[in-house]
């Protein structure tokens, strides 16, 4: 039975017709439809920059599009603003919260709606009630006097869709709700997506994780740049099939490697500590080496140490004491730039903050950390028509989209600013090439290249330090897998011989040496 | 002796209220605007302009809150004019704030010369005509009380009052709530269905008819005219108040009592005759509101969105 068959028999809530919007010269969105039926689970699956948001941004009314129209309950609406969207019982949480961090929790869920008593004086105890009810009612728990900035990104994620619940909303937009989620967290929003169609709401989720899309949702809308491409029952199809159509082509998910020995150590750690913010230490007497040629993963929970250890090895953060050697100099406490010269390359945590300057363009970006050095500077002057030679060069090998030097690096997708990012470091032919989260966020083509990208690196027998939350990824990629918990290294293992089930055990604090 | 020092410290007091109240509804201005995101630094432009229409309004009229009124109005269209520019149209907003107070000196000055036969100074408000002073002669002859409230203007129970009807209108009320989440996420709010743009049209020109009253306060009631220095650096001196009271409203008042009561105590120390030059001790609230901005203040209690211009269909 295909999609249309299937369609006949439910009751649509929503019918966007030939969806299309432009920006400027650039169509986000080429004639989409999407239907909704009332009690399921609608996907919309693209790569990064496909046009998911945006869409959903239409229906929202937060955009007005050029040209198509949208249909709610068999109705033909005009929605050029949020508040009728909400009025026709349309909620949205947005990829990146719309919460306001200064204030309460009750607070953000009530705003725009709030109850009051004479004179525009707000009721807040009315408010707390209110939003009691409402997350008993859902089984979505919260503190309402929590300060948002106090409680953790799953929460907040709670207090979004309670925010839309609370304006009576009957079709839920998730746009990526799982990509700021650990696992455990996924299979809990999972569990209230069910709860809430079984209370007959419609769900729009958006993503780019195949697995959640199998496991959550009824049918599949695959756009690709901005194209409407198919529309799928999900229990027709699987990974692989809802992959080829999002990316155009096979993907590979496990990126193949060639067995191949290590070298010299190049990169040592010898019983290095690390104080976090709040001045606790964070990293407790680790050791760790890697050799050429390998790629070591390293494996934990968040907030295991893994980000101070990676500050303290680019320089960003205070050593208290230990050592950190490359190629047998000492490089502890050294700064950030003298440690690029070292030939450490980097790819940082946090993309946006410490991977690119996002309001400078892609040519820029790729210089960061040589512009000072001739062809790009002569004197102390910027050679621009040198910079931008090199930047289209790159641009080009790497396949950054959209193929312009000039292009603001904010303006880019996800995955294409991590390609500006590896493109930078990986030409800088690092030694050790050290990568944190380089996937988080991405979708499975551009993760693929990313993995890619890292096993050439060690093919080319240099040193790839990987750390990572996501446990499928160290296990695909690495040659060993390092485990670290409460900021020791807690276990080493070859990956080839490592078990999901032991590695989890250390890492929850659980393992043996 | 005992006294004196009694009657010294009540004196101080006294000057203190006088000297803060102008500080006071000026700063109560720039919390609005910029908890509603848009950063005003063009406060002493309005106060000069709404200091020359109060004394102005004061003379020809001859009712002091008219004059007073008049000033917030004043002060409001300056305060429309902000609002054009960086809420409209997105325009830098320290510029526009710098373009504002050179309009403001620049317009009292030559509406002064039209309505004064060129003279760069407004006549005098006789003294009936100034605010008047509803605590004068209620309590006794030099009591701590008397020295302290004898002979203070209207003004400054209004300012007090105008600290807690904003604070009020913040914190407690749902519009209060819509304004500062303008401030802090305007996205967010533009996603709730809230107008981000009327909001800080709001904010923007409540904050100049603040400072136009702050203006008033300046020359219906500590003077009784309006001059070309009688607004210097308060508009300025009331900014870095709201920020020392970190983008509150009753932060800004302690605040303002603070640089007031220096200038107070200038006054005051500049009737003995000191071996120090009365322009060092004039100094002396400029030089307390650097060493407290420099020493106290962390950027960390703006507004998330202060000075950054709201357009529709940005990047969601
Ligand atoms: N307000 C905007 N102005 C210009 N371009 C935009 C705007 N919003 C999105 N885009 C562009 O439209 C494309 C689709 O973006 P988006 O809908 O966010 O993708 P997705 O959510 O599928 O990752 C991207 O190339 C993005 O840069
Ligand atoms: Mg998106």
């Amino acid at each position: 039975m295909g999609y249309k068959d299937k369609a006949k028999s439910l009751t649509k809530v929503i019918e966007m017709k030939n969806i299309t919007k432009k920006f400027g010269n650039f169509v986000a969105n080429d004639s989409v439809n999407l239907d909704v039926f009332k009690g399921k689970v609608h996907a919309l699956l693209g790569e990064n920059g496909a046009g998911k948001s945006t869409l959903m941004n239409i229906l929202y009314g937060l955009y007005s599009p050029t040209s198509g129209e949208i249909l709610i309950n068999g109705k033909k609406v005009d929605i050029t603003n949020p508040n009728i969207a909400i009025e026709h019982g349309i909620g949205m949480v947005h990829q990146h919260f719309m919460l306001i961090k200064p204030f309460t929790v009750a607070q953000n869920i009530i705003l725009g709606r709030e109850p009051t008593s004479k004179f525009s004086v707000l009721n807040m105890k009315k408010a707390i009630k209110d939003v009691k009810e409402i997350s008993e009612r859902y089984g979505l728990y919260v503190d309402p006097n929590a300060k948002i900035e106090d409680i953790s990104v799953s929460m907040q994620q709670r207090v979004e869709i309670l925010k839309a619940l609370y304006r009576g909303a009957e079709i839920l937009i998730l746009d990526e709700p799982t990509a700021v989620l650990t696992p455990q967290e996924i299979v809990e929003l999972i569990q209230i997506i069910k709860n809430l169609t079984k209370e007959g709401k419609s769900i729009i989720l958006i993503s780019h994780k195949l697995k959640e899309i199998i496991a959550a949702a009824d049918f599949c809308l695959i756009i690709r740049r901005g194209k409407h491409i198919d529309t799928v029952v999900v229990s027709e199809t699987d990974e692989k099939g809802l992959a080829s159509k999002m990316v155009g082509r096979e993907v590979i998910f496990n990126v193949p490697k060639e067995d191949k020995k290590a070298g010299d150590e190049i990169f040592s750690i010898k019983d290095l500590v690390v104080k976090d913010n709040r001045g606790i230490v964070a990293v407790d007497n680790l050791n760790l080496s890697v050799k050429k040629g390998e790629i070591l993963g390293l494996a934990g929970i968040d907030g295991n140490g893994q980000t101070e250890l990676l500050e303290a090895i680019t320089g960003l953060r205070k050593v208290e004491s230990g050592e950190i050697k490359i190629n047998g100099e000492d490089i502890t406490n050294n700064t950030p730039f003298q440690i690029i010269n070292k030939k450490i390359s980097h790819i940082p945590e946090d993309r946006q903050k410490r991977g690119l300057i996002l309001d400078f363009d892609i040519s820029e970006n790729m210089i960061l950390e040589n512009y000072h050095n001739y062809p790009f500077a002569k004197r102390g002057v910027l050679q621009y028509n040198n910079i931008k030679k090199y930047a289209k060069e790159l641009i080009n090998k790497f396949d950054v989209r959209p193929r312009e030097e000039s292009k603001l690096t904010g303006t880019l997708s996800g995955g294409n600013q991590q390609k500006v990012i590896i493109a930078r470091e990986v030409t800088n032919d690092p030694d050790l090439l050290i990568a944190a989260q380089p996937t988080r966020g991405l979708d499975v083509g551009a993760i693929e290249f990313v993995h890619q990208s890292l096993i050439e690196q060690r093919n080319n027998d240099k040193a790839v330090f990987l750390i990572s939350f996501e446990l499928d990824e160290v296990m695909n990629v690495s040659d060993r897998i390092a485990v670290i918990y409460e900021g020791k290294i807690v276990g080493i293992v070859n990956a080839k011989e490592a078990k999901i089930e032991e590695l989890g055990l250390m890492m929850a604090g659980g393992g043996s040496k | 002796m005992m006294e004196t020092i009694f009657s010294n410290f009540a004196l101080i007091i006294g000057t203190t209220l006088m000297y803060s109240t102008p500080l006071i509804y000026t700063s109560l201005g720039g919390v609005l605007a910029e908890n509603s995101g848009v950063i005003n630094i063009g406060l002493e432009g309005m106060m000069i302009i709404g200091a020359f229409a109060g004394a102005t309004l004061g003379y020809f009229v001859g009712n002091p809150w008219i004059a007073f009124i008049g000033a917030g109005v004043a002060g409001g269209i300056y305060g429309l004019l902000h609002a054009v520019a960086c809420v409209s149209f997105g325009a830098n907003q320290v510029v526009s704030g710098i373009a504002i107070n050179f309009l403001g000196i620049g317009v009292a000055l030559f509406l002064s010369r039209m309505f004064f036969e060129g003279a760069t100074m407004t006549k005098s408000i006789p003294l009936d005509f100034k605010m008047p002073r509803p605590l004068n002669g209620v309590f006794p002859d030099g009591s701590f009380l008397n020295i302290i409230l004898d002979n203070q203007y209207a003004t400054v129970y209004v300012a007090l009052i105008f600290v807690l009807l904003i604070w009020f209108f913040l914190y407690k009320t749902k519009y209060g709530l819509r304004l500062r989440s303008v401030g802090e996420h305007p996205t967010a709010a533009d996603t709730l269905g809230i107008n981000v743009i009327r909001i800080r049209y709001f904010a923007v020109i409540m904050s100049g008819v603040m400072a136009g009253f702050g203006g008033a306060a300046m020359s219906l009631a500590i003077v009784s005219n309006f001059r070309p220095t009688l607004i210097s650096g308060h508009g300025f001196i009331a900014l870095a108040a709201m920020i020392f009271g970190k983008w509150k409203p009753q932060g800004a008042l302690l605040a303002c009592l603070l640089f007031g009561g220096s200038q107070g105590l200038a006054v005051f120390l500049g009737q003995f005759n000191f071996e120090i030059s009365s322009q060092l001790i004039s100094m002396l609230p400029y030089v307390i509101t650097i060493v407290v901005l420099i020493g106290f203040v962390g950027k960390s209690a703006a507004p998330a969105a202060d000075g950054i211009p709201y357009e529709k269909e940005h990047k969601y």
